[in-house]
Parts: C-alpha cells; sequence; structure tokens
C-alpha cells in the first residue's frame, strides 16, 4: 500500500513537471516567420528611436512591396540599450539590432550571435544615423549657459544621467572630457578638476536618460539639462516657449550602430530581408527622414538641407578618440576608474 | 485500510497532485533561480566577492536600503494600523470604495508610481512645495525614498491587520473599560497584544518589499552616491546595464541582499512566534 502511494505520488510528481515543461517549451517554440508572402522582421532598439523607426518602418513597407512583391511587417521593441542588447543575449528573438552604442552590440557580437566585423557591413562604421550632444536651457537661459565651462560655475545645477548606469551618460561625460582635453592641452590633473566641478554641480543623478529628461522638464529641476540633440529638439518641438537648444562649441559624435543578428536572422530565414532593411536606411528618402525626427543623416549632402535644425560648426570628437569603447569603459566608468576618482573627491 | 479511513479526513483528495505542483512551482520559480543567483555568485574569488560588498557605495547602498525600508515599515505599520481599524470598525459612506483603493499600489506600474511621486514632491510640485517651505526637500533624498516605500508597502500591513481585528470581539473593549481600565491602558494591554503577531507579519512584508524595491524608488531618490540615496537593486542595476555586464557582481550583492533579508525575516517571525505565545497565556 505504502509502495504504490510513494509511485503514485511520484509519478503525479512527474506528470506535473512534463506539463509545465511542455507548456514552457511550448512558448519559444513559435510559428515560422515567413508566412507565404508575408515576411516578419523583429528591431530591437533603444528608446528615443520610437518615433525614427514608426515612420522609417512605414516607407520601407513600401519600398520592400516595391522592389520584391513581397510585404513585410516589422515589430519594434524599445528599452534602455544595454538592457536591450540583454535581452537578445537572453533569447530574444532580434532579427536585427539599432542600439545606442558600437559597445552594446559588441556584447552580442562576443556571444557569437553577430559575426566579427559586422562594424563595417554597413558605411559609416555601420551608423545610418548620429547625433551629439547638446545643452538644453531653460527660456531666457538666464544663467547665460553657453559652452561646457558655464557648468562648472557655482549656482549652475547640472542635470544629467548616471554614467554608471546609462550609455547615453558616458556619452555626457567624454564630451566633457574632450572640452577639457582641448582647453588644457592633455593636462590631466587639470581635466580631472574640471569634470570633478561639473559633476558636483549635478543636482539630481537619474538612472538613464528618460529619468532625466523627466527631471528637467516634468519637474523642473536644475538648470541645464546635458541631452541628445534628438531629444533635445524633440523636447523643443513639444515646449516650444519653455527651453531653449545650446550647442556648445566642442562635443562628441554619438555613433548609434546598427546590425543584423546573424544568428536569428539565419534561423528564421530573413538574413536578406534584415540587409534590406538596414541598408535601406542609407537611401535618400531614408535619410531625409532621419533628418526630420532630429537624427544627423550620415549622407553628407543631405545633413547640409538640414543647417537650420543642426549646428555644423560644432568641433566633433568620436569614440577612437578614447580609443574605442571598450579602452573607454575601462579607463573613465569602470569600478575606480577615472569617473569614481572624480566622483567620490 | 486503517491509512484509507485517516485519509479519508480530507475534504478535498489529491495530496499527491498538489504537492507535486506545488514542489514544481517552488523549483522552476524560486528554488532554481535563486540557486543561480548563489552559481553566480561563486564564479568570483572569495577576496573579490569580500572586495566588492565592501565596497564604501555597495556598503552605503545597504545601509540605505534597510534603513529606509525600515523608517518606511514602522510608518506602514502605525499608519496601516489607524486604515484598518478605520475600516473594519467603522461604517460610512464609500468605505468599499476606499478599501479597494488600499490595493491600487499593488495595481499601479511601480515606475509610474515613482515618477508621480517624484512630480508631486518635487519643490515645483504640489506637495512638495509646501515641504519645500518647511525646509525640507522631498524628492531626490531619502524622504522622498521613504515616502515611495511607504506608498508601495502600505497595502501589506493592512491586509494584515483586517481580517485579525475582524475577529477581535468587542467584548474585551468593553470588559476591560468595566474593569476600570484607562482607554490607553486598553489599547496597550489587551488590542495590541492581539494585534502584533499581524503587524509583525505586515511589517515584514512591508520590509522586505521596501529592501528590494527598484521601480519606483529610482526615480524619485536621486540615486546619488554623495547623497547616500543609491538603493542595493540600484547598485545590481549598474552592474548589468553599464559597458561591461557584470553577471557575478551583481549576482554577489543580490546574495548578500537575500541573506540580510532572510535574516530579518527569520529574526521576525522569532519575535512574532513568541508573540503569539504570550497571547495565548
Amino acid at each position: 500500500m505504502k509502495k504504490r502511494n510513494l509511485l503514485k505520488k511520484g509519478l503525479v510528481l512527474g506528470m506535473s513537471m512534463m506539463l509545465l515543461l511542455g507548456s514552457v517549451s511550448g512558448c519559444g517554440n513559435k510559428e515560422s516567420k515567413k508566412d507565404g508572402d508575408t515576411v516578419t522582421l523583429t528591431n530591437v532598439s533603444y528608446d528615443p528611436t520610437r518615433e525614427l523607426y514608426e515612420a522609417y518602418n512605414k516607407i520601407f513597407k513600401e519600398h520592400y512591396k516595391e522592389t520584391t512583391g513581397k510585404s513585410i511587417e516589422v515589430t519594434q521593441s524599445h528599452g534602455g540599450s544595454g538592457s536591450q542588447a540583454r535581452s537578445v543575449l537572453e533569447g530574444n528573438d532580434a532579427d536585427v539590432v539599432t542600439l545606442a552604442l558600437a559597445h552594446d552590440i559588441t556584447l552580442i557580437e562576443e556571444a557569437g550571435m553577430i559575426e566579427k566585423d559586422w562594424i563595417k557591413e554597413f558605411e559609416g562604421n555601420s551608423s545610418p544615423y548620429t547625433s551629439t550632444i547638446v545643452f538644453l536651457v531653460r527660456k531666457g537661459n538666464e544663467k547665460g549657459i553657453q559652452d561646457w565651462d558655464d557648468l562648472t560655475k557655482s549656482g549652475v545645477n547640472v542635470i544629467t544621467p548616471d554614467p554608471k548606469s546609462s550609455g547615453g551618460a558616458c556619452w555626457n561625460f567624454l564630451a566633457a572630457w574632450y572640452y577639457a582635453d582641448k582647453q588644457y592641452n592633455g593636462d590631466e590633473t587639470k581635466m580631472k578638476e574640471f569634470v570633478a566641478n561639473l559633476y558636483k554641480n549635478v543636482l539630481v543623478m537619474d538612472s538613464g536618460a528618460r529619468g532625466a529628461t523627466t527631471t528637467f522638464v516634468e519637474n523642473g529641476q536644475g538648470d541645464v539639462l546635458i541631452a541628445w540633440e534628438n531629444e533635445a529638439l524633440l523636447t523643443l518641438k513639444e515646449y516650444p516657449d519653455d527651453y531653449e537648444m545650446v550647442t556648445p562649441s566642442i562635443s562628441i559624435k554619438a555613433e548609434p550602430s546598427v546590425a543584423i543578428v546573424d544568428e536569428n536572422a539565419d534561423k528564421n530565414g530573413t538574413q536578406e530581408a534584415a540587409k534590406e532593411y538596414l541598408s535601406y536606411l542609407y537611401s535618400d528618402d531614408a535619410q531625409k527622414l532621419i533628418g526630420e525626427n532630429y537624427y544627423r543623416p550620415s549622407n553628407e549632402e543631405i545633413l547640409k538641407t538640414f543647417s537650420d535644425t543642426f549646428d555644423l560648426s560644432v568641433d566633433l570628437c568620436t569614440i577612437d578618440d578614447f580609443g574605442g569603447w571598450d579602452q573607454a569603459y575601462k579607463d573613465f566608468f569602470a569600478d575606480d576608474a577615472i569617473f569614481d576618482e572624480i566622483y567620490s573627491k | 485500510m486503517s491509512r484509507k479511513r485517516k485519509k479519508g479526513k480530507r475534504v478535498i483528495p489529491g495530496f499527491g497532485l498538489t504537492m507535486g505542483i506545488t514542489v514544481t512551482l517552488l523549483s522552476l520559480l524560486i528554488l532554481i533561480p535563486l540557486a543561480s543567483v548563489l552559481a553566480y555568485s561563486f564564479r568570483m574569488s572569495g577576496t573579490e566577492f569580500l572586495e566588492l560588498i565592501t565596497r564604501p557605495n555597495v556598503v552605503q547602498a545597504f545601509m540605505t536600503s534597510i534603513g529606509c525600508a525600515f523608517v518606511a515599515a514602522v510608518v506602514n505599520c502605525v499608519f496601516g494600523l489607524i486604515l484598518a481599524w478605520v475600516l473594519v470598525r467603522y461604517e460610512f459612506p464609500g468605505k468599499r470604495l476606499m478599501d479597494g483603493m488600499i490595493e491600487l499600489p499593488f495595481a499601479l506600474p511601480t515606475a509610474v508610481a515613482g515618477i508621480t511621486l517624484s512630480r508631486m514632491y518635487s519643490d515645483q510640485g504640489i506637495l512638495g512645495r509646501l515641504l519645500s517651505h518647511m525646509g525640507i526637500q522631498a524628492s531626490y533624498s531619502k524622504v522622498g525614498l521613504t515616502i515611495a516605500l511607504v506608498f508601495i508597502g502600505i497595502p501589506f500591513v493592512v491586509r494584515a491587520l483586517q481580517p485579525v481585528l475582524e475577529k477581535l470581539p468587542h467584548t474585551y473593549e468593553e470588559a476591560s473599560e468595566m474593569l476600570g481600565a484607562s482607554r490607553s491602558y486598553t489599547f496597550r494591554r489587551v488590542i495590541l497584544p492581539e494585534l502584533t503577531p499581524a503587524l509583525l507579519t505586515g511589517f515584514g512584508l512591508a520590509l522586505a518589499r521596501g529592501i528590494g524595491e527598484y521601480g519606483s524608488v529610482i526615480y524619485i531618490s536621486g540615486n546619488s552616491e554623495k547623497e547616500g540615496t543609491q538603493v542595493v537593486s540600484y547598485i545590481i542595476m549598474q552592474k548589468l546595464n553599464s559597458g561591461s555586464v557584470d553577471y557575478e557582481g551583481a549576482a554577489a550583492i543580490a546574495l548578500v541582499l537575500l541573506l540580510i533579508s532572510f535574516l530579518l525575516l527569520l529574526f521576525i517571525n522569532i519575535v512574532q512566534i513568541t508573540a503569539g505565545r504570550r497571547t495565548k497565556q
């Protein structure tokens, strides 16, 4: 009797286990992505590209239908760039990634899901659009903020996110660092002092760019928000009477990169469509759309037509001036690196 | 046969099935994920582990998380008791509605709560403006952080107390009054001991939730290392979000957090058992 009971218990346990496992694996088993003549692509992107890709997917659909005769559906996913990269690593079935930093794509590459040299697959370091770091100030610019050194003056309250948790905030830091480099001719002690003074003025350090914008715009904190140009222009469009944008003399060229996630695209049979999706970002129509959505088009000719929107005289450094992302991360943002040193002073 | 008769005591049959599901669910949802946290953190060497968890910012984050969660849980106990008392003991219009509102903090996405609270309590916000006149900065300080934790913790205390209060007969208070006890004596010596176990349950739940809270806190705390407003879950997210995804570091901090929470809850349970014994006597 006892034995039978145990057996029964074991059987029931096993069965319920199988049931659960079955239902879990069932979720992962999605239907083929090519359903007749409709191709489905998943584009995993970061937060501020929402509006851009909404518009781009529309024109790409038409283009794809015209050239191949097939219809295409693009599923978008947005979030913080770093966590989006992590979600792809952990099984998010992205065919293409369009993230804020090349570094985030490198993380996926290191896991073997993206072919090496992906950065050379498309023009301009696989960055069909770029942006830069600017200042957003309140209307009237009472504190007279024109350039980076104004942010270090006492009484100026700065809002910028934490570079240790936000990729975007790393750009902000590096742009300030590059300005100091030019100002003090590479005298590292003075440069550290400069950025230390700047970060002393930081009133609230949010975890990400969207949080910082909320703090500055909605909660009315601080005099100046260090922001991506496209975000600043979007805010201006929304609240034209409340803010002004100031482009500093020196800034950094942020290159959001795009890549095909080869492992997923091969599995889904979407390699060609994915390639077309990313290549078409370089077409004239798409480049114009990019400019209209406040990103700087990589096509110089088209960029010039947007000279009213963007200040093209700004001196831009790139991440290569810091020896690439991995090096920059190690030098500046790892535990006990320069950021920790200047911030805890 | 005798066994069978004994088993007949249970109204609902199927112990084997339900136990099987219990064990499976516990494993899939709690034990296996927690074991993986343990496994990840063991990839670090002992010295690396120690170095990481004794870093000033990590230690400070632990102090902030535990300190603020403790204060918030105490505040919740006081106000939770009042809320539960009013909702159980009195009849008034809109009582049902008010009762339902207690659970809103559970239903609202924590990020929404965090953004809303940070706006309300910033010095430009409706509530924060009043506080800033009194010289209190709410948003972007530990005060704001604690407010967010009070918000997410209040339902635990209220819901733990309500059923006990409902069962507590009025006769106790009446008898106490007849015997000449003052109001405060009645409350302290008659009512409170009856409620203590439930109050401690609510306290423990609110504390545990507060220590690990992320969503509602990060928008209101300002996450400043200098001001000491970084919480442990924020440090963990730093490890996961920043340039090099550091699973080991994140898991190590999470492990310490789990251990501390476990010890705190264990302590509360022990106190609860002793308190329960006292009331029974």
